[in-house]
């Protein structure tokens, strides 16, 4: 093929300054929804709380301060300020009032926050001790569960200090019908029961919720409509004062009405997913198959000849740029796990059609052209890739990843389909999944996936062998037997499935009663009227009332596991080299090696203020002295050296990542111990755990709270990222890399598997480079891969954005399921990020 | 039947996911042992046939190891999905496959046996009739041509170029697929003068590719841990605008096909 088939489209210059305008400041925390929320609570007192929650949700959206940014077409922003953050203290407050002095200033993710906002969010936090999901959830929790969660086995943080999130509404259904239809849909509902029904009270409350939540939606569109129009009088320049009228119009129809044309759906697509963020503060609210529901609206435009493509493109792309305009502040440890600003807003092209045919069409082409015209983090765009895929979308598709926007991101249908039927789901449902946050699959619109439920770390475990259920002094899991009584590999092995078990039994604990908190304190009603099958259930999803009801916390570490046990059964059971008692004390003083630069810092800053506080000075030379000697360890020199021996042994074994079947099996094995135990487990919402094997970012952050492991990895650096091999343990390019990560069961993994790869720019040159590259994801697909993305670009580019971050401001990488600018993460996530190898094949 | 398998021969790497010596995606077996010696040669340890220590990373390496080819095409085998995804294969590089006829070919008879297309990347310096019996399981012949003047390719690559001229056109007309290619190197051969006689050697033959590869010095460093002197020590490479003046130049003798890189 000599040339692309497709056509490209100009970008409108429209673009770059609504971009500009958006990363002109750094983000800010607002305060407006913090308090019109409490305002509604405090005059709800004792009411059912399904009917607190959408008179707050109307009480906010006919009173948050509404703006229109210069430029827009598409409009409806929660903050003033472009990329800005509301605030939801019903889900917690406490880790904000304790950093509302650090967050502007912390190294991931900082927030601007006024003085004025930070008195009015003080002033508002005392009504809300007491009253929200993150107390509820710690207070149902079992004491071994909280244990276990305090000594970092497992981290289902996020999720109750925030809402959950992760899911995909009925975007189609309300192009089609409007929330008018909608309305009449739950009157309709409502007017079918009976008062004597004995689920009456619940459902019709439900209901009303829905009405009132749909008709505040209907509100706040009317506000825009409004403004604009005033706006639109005043405007001096025409061209802008039209647009402001169209604007104007658009809001004053939909999403109260069906949308009629492609630019109505556009504003129709924005308004939900905008407004479905200030119901709550869930991440990952994923747009789904965008190319499949807007279609028809751009179809009859392009037939009637009201719109050009050029227009078309234009709207998409203030959408992509709209999507980056939605923010959220995390706690500072969350903030870490989720490095980048990001929501996880996946966007899906491609794959299938219900029939099972492809379904690619021409918004599949423009939705890869907008993240070439944006280039920015938002959308986080996925591709559906199947046997039927057509080459030109592959290599569309390649062209943009060659950008080094780490987009899109791929993913297997023939592998997903059969994984999501595995748990009970019709074929033809199946063939519509779309991919929700960083690498789930569910059915949209149906499901109440919970996915990316808690983060565990199945390295954590291992530990509890050796030390046989103590942490730091502490008796916190199952004891396993001392290691000095093990006989036999088997035994070994046996002993961390024993510790596996017992945690992820916690682990469900703990998500559980999240689950419950959730129930409880935060029902959804506005984002539960657009899921399949609330209304007819009467009930939110929270309770239950989505058609297919998961809890999808992933387990990450398989590489540093597979090589770990590997190496235990080859040194100490097959050549006998060391006793695991041995082993043990190798781990227990991390090879000989002192702290990384952060321990030791954390440590020197201790023992310094210690002394300082017994009254006696510290000179500089001597902090210098400290820091050395946690940096050197205190190893002597003949023990340094029989470490190093031990290392170099552990690293001239064989590794996962090296197309070595007798490992890559073993790491199946490795999965499959977390995988296979958390499908026997169920939620309080009637369906099942099913698990994930991805760490998104957290491998950084959770490796730093990890003792040094048997794979030779030291203490307190980054466990392995995603499903891939260890940093640096690859050795044999990027297809021996990707043939082990293909022999892990990833169907069984049906809440996703992540697999990042990095590849040097000259790797994709020319057409012939995009060819290949195509197929080598092909390739990884025919051997069931399931998930595949990539960083494109080149290691110096890197650590020179590390010294002069200001000349990368819009430097994108792929950290785990999204991407985010290089230059917001912290440094250990940028030091593991170019330590991936990279996979050059240049001699 | 399959002794044929058992034949042993000497290799010093095998490489996954290489694309830019031949077409889509392949595995390149790097044989041992090679009878040129020349000065920019990014592999110095492949040259002699013995197997030899090379410091890498501050590590003592040993070089070379004898394989059989069923040891070899089972490890090919590895990467068939992407072979038949991209239309790539096996490429037999080296030192200079030539050197060890029967295992080479027995590899050649192997991978096609398994459906594998093969390419080889060669000096073409040894005696026709050798050649020929590996054109029989050869889909691509990737030649190098470093210079048309004898002397020159004598003091730099320590051997004439009378056969190498002479097997191209034997090779072109026996009716294999065959592609030209120019390691550019300054000093030797970059002078548009210099290219041009190439191209025009090229396009007698009657070849479609001409590729003119610039030169790097990615193998600098393996020479200091062989123990051996560098003679292209401080040449550096090439700009973009220079490379492409080169290509104007072939491009004008040669027409489409020439092209910058592999």
């Amino acid at each position: 093929m000599a040339e692309f088939q497709t056509p490209d489209i100009l970008m409108s210059p429209r673009i770059k300054k609504l971009i500009d305008n958006l990363f002109e400041k750094m983000p800010e925390i607002e305060s407006d929804r913090a308090v019109l929320l409490t305002e509604s609570y405090m005059q709800t007192e004792g009411q059912p709380i399904v009917r607190r929650r959408a008179l707050a949700f109307k009480h906010i959206l006919e009173n948050i301060p509404i703006t229109i940014r210069d430029n827009e077409l598409i409009v409806g922003s929660a903050t003033k300020a472009p990329r800005g953050c509301q605030v939801f203290p019903e889900y917690s407050y406490e880790w904000l009032e304790a950093e509302l002095d650090t967050i502007s200033t912390r190294i991931a993710d900082p927030f601007y926050i006024s003085e004025e906002n930070k008195q009015i969010l003080r002033k508002i936090y005392p009504y809300w001790k007491g009253k929200t999901t993150s107390e509820l959830a710690s207070s149902y929790m079992a004491p071994e569960t909280l244990k276990a969660i305090e000594h970092n086995i497992f981290t289902p943080g996020n999720y109750f200090y925030n809402g959950i999130g992760h899911f995909t509404v009925n975007y189609g259904k309300i192009l089609k019908i409007g929330y008018k239809g909608l309305i009449e849909e739950a009157q309709a509902e409502l007017n079918s029961c009976n008062v004597y029904d004995p689920d009456y009270p619940k459902k019709s409350e439900f209901l009303n919720a829905v009405i009132i939540s749909a008709n505040a939606a209907i509100t706040y569109a009317r506000r825009y409509a409004q403004l604009a129009l005033e706006m639109g009088k005043k405007e001096k320049d025409t061209k802008r004062r039209e647009e402001l009228f169209i604007i104007a119009q658009n809001c004053a129809k939909v999403p109260e009405n069906p949308a009629e044309t492609f630019m109505e759906a556009c504003q129709t697509f924005w308004f939900i997913q905008m407004l479905l963020q200030v119901e709550s503060s869930g991440h990952s609210i994923s747009p789904g198959r965008f190319d499949q529901y807007m279609y028809p609206y751009y179809k009859a435009d392009i037939e009637k000849g009201t719109i050009t493509r050029e227009f078309a493109q234009e709207l998409i792309d203030c959408i992509w740029v709209k999507l980056n305009d939605l923010n959220k502040a995390r706690d500072a440890a969350s903030a870490e796990g989720f490095a980048g600003y990001s929501l996880f807003q996946n966007l899906c092209a491609g794959g299938q059609t219900k029939e099972g045919r492809d379904a690619t069409n021409e918004l599949s082409y423009m939705c890869i052209q907008a993240s070439m015209h944006t280039q920015l983090p938002a959308p986080s765009f996925s591709v559906r890739i199947w046997n039927g895929t057509p080459n030109e979308f592959m290599l569309r598709c390649a062209e943009l990843t060659r950008t080094g926007v780490g987009l899109p991101a791929y993913y297997n249908d023939e592998v997903i389909i059969p994984a999501l039927m595995s748990r009970g789901i019709k074929l033809e449902e199946a063939r519509e999944y779309n991919i929700i946050g960083c690498v789930e699959p569910q059915v949209p619109a149906k499901t109440d996936g919970w996915h990316d439920a808690a983060f565990f770390n199945m390295c954590r475990p291992l530990e509890l062998v050796f030390s046989n259920g103590y942490d730091k002094g502490e008796l916190i899991s199952i004891q396993t037997g001392k290691i000095e009584d093990m006989k036999t590999f088997d035994e070994f092995f046996e002993a961390y499935k024993k510790q596996m078990k017992y945690n992820i039994q916690l682990l469900v604990n703990a998500d559980n009663a999240i689950d419950y908190a959730h129930r409880e304190r935060c029902p959804l009603p506005f984002q539960s009227s657009m899921i399949e099958d609330c209304i007819k259930r009467g009930k939110t999803i929270q309770e239950g009332g989505a058609v297919y009801n998961f809890t999808g916390p992933q387990g990450f570490g398989i590489a540093n596991m597979t090589d770990a046990l590997i190496a235990v059964k080859k040194l100490v059971f097959e050549e006998k080299l060391l006793t695991l008692s041995e082993y043990k004390k190798a781990l227990d003083e991390n090879f000989g090696h002192g702290m990384t630069a952060k321990e030791a810092t954390k440590a020197t800053q201790k023992v310094v203020a210690d002394l300082v506080s017994k009254g006696k000075n510290v000179s500089e030379a001597q902090i210098e002295d400290i820091f050395k000697m946690f940096i050197d360890g205190i190893a002597t020199e003949e023990e340094k050296a029989k470490y190093n021996k031990l290392l170099d042994k552990i690293h001239s074994l064989p590794k996962y990542g090296n197309d070595i079947p007798e490992i890559d099996y073993f790491a199946r094995d490795v999965g499959n111990i977390y995988t296979k135990e958390l499908e026997k487990y169920r939620n309080p919402r009637g369906g099942i755990f099913q698990a994930g094997l991805y760490p998104v970012s957290a491998n950084v952050p959770l490796g730093e709270q990890t003792g040094a492991t048997p794979d030779g990895r030291l203490a307190n650096t980054p466990v392995a990222d995603g499903v891939g091999p260890c940093s640096g343990s690859d050795v044999c390019g990027p297809t021996s890399a990707a043939n082990s990560v293909a022999k892990l069961d990833h169907e069984i993994a049906s809440n996703g598997t992540l697999y990042n790869q990095k590849f040097h720019p000259s790797a994709l040159s020319g057409l012939t480079g995009l060819s290949d590259f195509a197929a080598y994801i092909r390739a990884f697909f025919d051997q069931k891969g399931m998930h595949m993305q990539f960083n494109v670009v080149s290691r110096e580019t890197l650590l020179d954005a590390q010294k002069h971050p200001e000349n990368y401001k819009n430097l994108v990488v792929r950290v785990a399921g999204y991407s985010a600018l290089f230059t917001t993460l912290s440094k250990s996530l940028q030091d593991d990020i170019i330590n991936r190898t990279e996979q050059a094949f240049n001699r | 039947m399959q002794e044929y398998l058992d034949t042993r021969g000497r290799i010093f790497d095998i490489q996954k996911y290489s694309i830019h010596d031949g077409p889509g995606i392949r595995t390149i077996v790097f044989l041992k042992g090679c009878a040129f010696r020349c000065r920019w040669c990014c592999n110095p340890e492949s040259q002699s046939f013995k197997i030899e220590h090379m410091m890498f990373g501050g590590k003592d390496k040993v070089v070379g190891k004898d394989v059989t080819v069923r040891e070899v095409i089972e490890d090919v085998l590895k990467d068939m999905p992407y072979y038949v995804r991209s239309g790539g294969g096996m490429t037999l590089s080296g030192g200079e496959s030539l050197l060890q006829p029967e295992f080479a070919t027995a590899l050649l008879r192997a991978a096609h046996e398994y459906g594998i297309n093969t390419a080889i990347e060669t000096t073409g310096f040894a005696p026709f009739e050798t050649i020929e019996k590996y054109l029989e399981n050869l889909d691509y012949v990737l030649m190098d041509i470093k210079h048309m003047n004898e002397e020159k390719h004598k003091e730099f690559c320590g051997q004439s170029n009378k056969l190498v001229l002479e097997n191209a056109k034997k090779i072109k007309d026996w009716g294999a697929n065959l592609t030209i290619r120019v390691p550019v190197i300054p000093g030797f051969n970059n002078t548009k003068e210099e290219i041009s006689d190439i191209a025009v050697f090229a396009k007698s033959l009657g070849v479609k590719h001409l590729h003119l590869l610039p030169y790097h010095r990615m193998g600098e460093d393996k020479y200091a841990g062989l123990g051996r002197d560098y003679m292209l020590k401080g040449i550096k490479p090439m700009t973009n605008e220079y490379m492409q003046g080169l290509y104007e130049a072939a491009y004008k003798i040669f027409g489409d096909g020439c092209q910058i890189g592999g």
